[in-house]
């Protein structure tokens, strides 16, 4: 599926960065506002099949040399290491803690152990989709 | 005792590790060697008190609320069966340890024998009816196992699968048949039911009760019309078919009817059913074994017959109880007595000659009588154990056969004298289908004797020269010889310590009544049974001689009409029944089994509906509707109809996503931030993904156009679920029955410290479904990567039916 | 609102179901694509439509419309994608082995 589209794979050159931006955001402001893991990475596995589309996969492979089906992994270990972790501290699977201080100027900010799990979660998507995605063109 | 039980399912567990690690060059059978012998000597020390009368109970509970109790007892008879599991065993796996080389899969072999060893003690030590019922099956299952150890071959697979399904039947019924007794005693125990059971002689679940246990008694002691199945059982090793299918197992039945006698010995029905059974088996199984010409399958049909008197000897000595214990009924006790004499001589005999079946064959590699002779030059130790074997077997002098045949005529006898429930021609048919047996039995000990160790020495025939077996692989047998010849001379040994307290436990109402005295001696005088015996031996050898000129009787049965045949009628016409019901169906159309689930939904769904009268609509509640949403719902009405006449996929597909960005649009309507956006990015995910494949699949097929061929029957179904579904969530939607808990939820902040509710439940109220819904996707991904990249299995190696 | 919501959703129901009995395999998957769509409405229908804010705790005040049920829809979104998905490799690969993607014609052969 060799694609050659100049005005297609300039256009995505800039676009994937911003999607890629707005993939973080959405991620970390899950917490707090819409969005979360599952958006998240639904959004950053959309700018990689973006880029699968304008460029070939040989080329993108040159760029992000992960195998995604490990990457799929390592976010489903993630999310169940997620709900292990809490058994070590004596507490129920998957029990999620969080700290918060109000911050002078930035006002309440925290850290919880859900962004663990929600990366998790993001990390999984992302593996799964171009997994997806890249076996079936691949099957020519 | 628990513990007798425990060891060899505990030894079980360290066979295939040690097979692995420490006995790779060690035969692993001396590790085995090792738990029947130590069992063996740990219940020969009870021996002692045991036939002082004394009975070991150890209760443990299991299932209490319903009375399931594994209750152990071991009192004489338990001791007799243990006793020979165990030194049986011994003998069988010293045997095996010579006869599987190591490169048969020792482990497996092993640990179903020692399965089998643990079920069979268990079997024969409870007891719960519920636990005796489960050791039952138990034996049943590694029985199958081991028939089919060589599942290589067919025959071992069809003869592994005959036995599981007969003495499987037989044993559902046994279970009918103790909850009956459940019913009836309300207790599963089998001492309780025997102590309270007449009371109920007159319930009208006795005779059911009765006949459904026999069933499991008989199905399980290869009992005509059952017997079908040890035959084709032999596929299995010879220390198998020598331990389980001649020594041990079968006579699980036997010793489910000796358990039983004083349930059920009240009743006639009993006695004739029993006794009866018994001696048509005894004749059927002895007339039949003369025609094989496999050795194994003669000894097979010899241990049915054996198998058949010693159940006729437990019927006759169950009159004692159907003749409520009148004086001079005593004498039928010595049936009872004959029969547990027989079972120790059976199993020595059999044992030892099923030893040297295996020896012929695994020296000259066949086991057929008209290949084999003049082999006693070439294996005098052989032939010496097989001569005393087979002369044991046929009663002759000085072995233990003998003993025990003369007590079994003697038992005959008494029926016949006694003219049991004044039926005087019948009983006196005893003695004489007796004799005629015992002819037919001598007959074919002879031809184990003779045609395979005299005669024409034929060494084409061999596949190897002939030799004499390895001194291991003669020990067990050896020992079972000695056995054979030492119980001849010293009978009283046993008879004081084994088989007085046995009489005790069957006939428990006589205890304090009276003495059993029996005393075993080889010489009674010249009395009517001896000269039966002489009779035997003068007709046998006549028979013998002139046996080519009468096989032709054999001849007058025909195939068809035996029972093995009425088995494979069944079996096959069961499957054919079975497959046209299910052929009907399952007809492996997706659209057949979706039509199931959807007029299933309409049925059940709608009919309680209509039945329960919940339906209901109440708008008042309702929230207003915006000029949007009447936009939304309008095109999604009109896209979802669209979809179904849409002639291109195309257009199907860009159907669905408006289908699905409208969603997302009502999300936003309806507050949920996090659906819409969501919603928004797996639709266009999902268009891609269509996209993607719909480039390598074919477009909608001519005939496919739903223009040409509008299904009416599907349009009628797909109305009437949307119908159904409409209405039950108006009713649903009427009627709200409990509070939203949404509540609890909106301290999400000070919980998790999270303010987004919805992410909250999902990252730490309700993370355990985030986490299954990621494994869940993740195994989709593995699913998708592994359907594309597996390419069609090459074409699989059959390595069955050789 | 709610019982406009049921209609529609009733109504993408009997789509569904037809697609579903349909013989072609994608028309399947479509269909079983717009029944998990009838299924997430349904949902949503039962915790109650514009009963509150965005449940959002620090941009309003409550009350919030029900967020149980948004997370379970949620949940079903993802599930839902992951079994369209592999439900369409399969139809693909189907189609690539044998050549059909008439599932009348794929019945497959009796044993024996």
């Amino acid at each position: 599926m060799k694609i050659n589209d100049v005005i297609l794979q300039t256009v995505a050159k800039v676009v994937v960065f911003i999607i890629l931006t707005l993939g973080v955001y959405i991620f970390l402001a899950g917490h707090h506002n819409p969005g979360g893991g599952f958006v998240g990475g639904l959004v950053l596995a959309s700018a990689l099949v973006l880029l699968y589309l304008s460029f070939d996969i040989k080329t993108v492979h040159k760029g992000l040399p992960f195998d995604f089906k490990l990457i799929a992994a390592l976010g489903a270990f993630t999310v169940v290491a997620a709900g292990v972790g809490a058994l070590f501290f004596n507490e129920s699977f998957l029990t999620q803690t969080f700290l918060s201080w109000t911050w002078p100027i930035v006002g309440k900010m925290g850290v919880s152990t859900v962004t663990i799990f929600e990366a998790g979660v993001a990390l999984a998507v992302v593996g799964v989709v171009i997994t997806i995605i890249l076996s079936i063109s691949e099957d020519v | 005792m628990l513990i007798t039980i425990i060891i060899p399912f505990l030894a079980a567990l360290f066979v295939p590790i040690l097979h692995k690690s420490i006995f790779r060059k060690l035969h692993i059978g001396w590790f085995v060697l090792f738990v029947p012998l130590v069992l063996f000597m740990l219940l020969a020390r009870s021996i002692p008190s045991v036939s002082n009368g004394r009975a070991f109970v150890h209760a443990f509970e299991w299932i209490p609320a319903y009375g399931v109790n594994f209750t152990i007892y071991l009192d004489g008879m338990s001791l007799l069966f243990s006793l020979l599991i165990t030194g049986i065993g011994a003998l069988v796996v010293l045997y095996s340890i010579f006869y599987l080389s190591q490169r048969e899969s020792l482990s497996h072999f092993y640990v179903y024998l020692l399965m089998f060893m643990g079920a069979m003690l268990g079997l024969v030590f409870s007891d719960n009816v519920i636990a005796l019922y489960l050791f039952w099956e138990l034996t049943s299952i590694s029985s199958f196992l081991l028939i089919a150890f060589w599942f290589y071959r067919n025959q071992s697979r069809y003869g592994a699968q005959k036995s599981l399904l007969i003495t499987v039947s037989g044993g559902i019924a046994m279970l009918a048949g103790f909850l009956m007794l459940y019913t009836m005693t309300g207790s599963f125990s089998i001492r309780e039911i025997a102590s309270s059971i007449h009371l109920h002689a007159n319930h009208e679940l006795f005779l059911p009760a009765l006949v459904l246990i026999l069933l499991g008694a008989f199905s399980k002691s290869v009992q005509f019309p059952f017997h079908i199945w040890l035959p084709d059982a032999m596929e299995a090793p010879t220390p198998v078919s020598a331990y389980l299918h001649s020594a041990t197992m079968v006579k699980a039945g036997l010793y489910l009817v000796a358990r039983f006698t004083p349930i059920f010995g009240v009743e006639p029905v009993w006695f004739w059913t029993v006794s009866i059974v018994g001696l048509v088996t005894l004749f059927w199984g002895s007339f039949s074994a003369i025609r094989q010409t496999d050795l194994k399958a003669l000894l097979a049909y010899s241990t049915i017959s054996q198998l058949g008197l010693i159940m006729s000897l437990l019927g006759i000595g169950s009159a004692v109880y159907a003749l409520d214990f009148q004086p001079s009924s005593l004498i039928l006790t010595s049936a009872a007595f004959a029969a547990f004499f027989h079972l120790i001589n059976h199993s020595t005999f059999k044992g030892a000659l099923f030893m040297v079946i295996g020896i012929i064959d695994h020296t000259v590699g066949t086991r057929d009588v008209r290949r084999l002779g003049g082999l006693m030059a070439m294996m005098p130790l052989t032939f010496t154990i097989a001569l005393i074997g087979s002369f044991s077997m046929a009663g002759l002098p000085p072995f233990n056969g003998f003993l025990s045949k003369e007590m079994f005529f003697y038992a005959m006898n008494q029926v016949q004298a006694f003219n049991l429930f004044s039926i005087s021609t019948l009983s006196a048919l005893f003695p004489i289908l007796a004799w005629i047996a015992s002819i037919l039995t001598f007959v074919y000990s002879m031809i184990i004797v003779f045609q395979t160790f005299f005669g024409r020495y034929k060494p084409d025939e061999f596949d190897r020269p002939p030799e004499e077996a390895s001194f291991g692989m003669l020990i067990a047998p050896a020992i079972l010889s000695i056995l054979i010849v030492g119980i001849f001379f010293f009978p009283n040994v046993i008879n004081r310590h084994i088989l007085q307290p046995i009489l005790l436990n069957v006939y428990a109402p006589l205890a304090d009544a009276m003495e059993f005295d029996f005393h075993i001696s080889a010489w009674h005088g010249f009395n009517l049974e001896l000269f039966m015996t002489l009779g035997v031996v003068v007709f046998g050898a006549i028979v013998y001689k002139l046996l080519r000129h009468w096989m032709k009787i054999y001849g007058l049965f025909p195939e068809k009409w035996s029972f093995d045949s009425l088995y494979h009628f069944i079996l096959e016409r069961g499957e054919q029944a079975a497959r046209s019901l299910t052929n009907t169906y399952m007809t492996g159309s997706l659209r057949h089994y979706f039509a199931y689930i959807f007029l299933f939904f309409i049925a059940a769904v709608g009919g309680i509906l209509i039945y329960t009268g919940a339906f209901s609509i109440a708008t008042n509640q309702d929230a207003p509707i915006t000029v949007y949403e009447w936009i939304i719902a309008v095109i999604m009405m009109i896209a979802g109809i669209a979809i179904i006449f849409a002639t291109s996929r195309l257009t199907a597909i860009i159907l669905n996503s408006v289908l699905g960005f409208s969603i997302a649009g009502l999300f936003v309507m309806f507050r949920a931030p996090d659906l819409a956006l969501t919603q928004l990015v797996v639709e266009s995910v999902t268009t891609a993904l269509f996209l993607l494949c719909f480039y390598f699949l074919p477009p909608f097929k001519q005939e496919e156009k739903p223009a040409r061929n509008f299904q009416w029957t599907h349009a009628l179904i797909s109305i009437s679920v949307g119908l159904v579904f409409i209405f039950i969530a108006l009713a649903v939607n009427s009627n709200p029955m409990f509070d939203t808990i949404a509540h609890f939820f909106e301290n999400a902040d000070e919980l998790t410290g999270s303010s987004n509710i919805v992410n909250a439940i999902l990252g730490d109220f309700r993370a355990f479904d985030t986490m299954l819904e990621v494994v869940v996707l993740f195994l989709a991904g593995i699913g998708v990567y592994t359907l594309v990249k597996l390419k069609k299995g090459r074409e699989e190696q059959n390595i069955e039916d050789q | 609102m709610e019982t406009l919501m049921i209609l529609l959703a009733g109504i993408l129901v009997m789509a569904a179901t037809y697609l579903l009995l349909s013989k072609n395999f994608i028309r399947v998957i479509i269909g079983t694509a717009i029944l998990s769509h009838a299924v997430h409405l349904l949902l949503m229908v039962m915790g109650g439509l514009k009963a509150g804010n965005v449940p959002l705790l620090g941009e309003n005040a409550a009350p919030y419309t029900d967020a149980l049920p948004q997370a379970l829809i949620l949940t079903a979104i993802v599930i839902s994608f992951a079994v369209t998905a592999f439900i369409l490799v399969l139809a693909y690969r189907a189609y690539k082995e044998l050549g059909t993607d008439d599932l009348e014609k794929l019945r497959g052969v009796d044993d024996e």
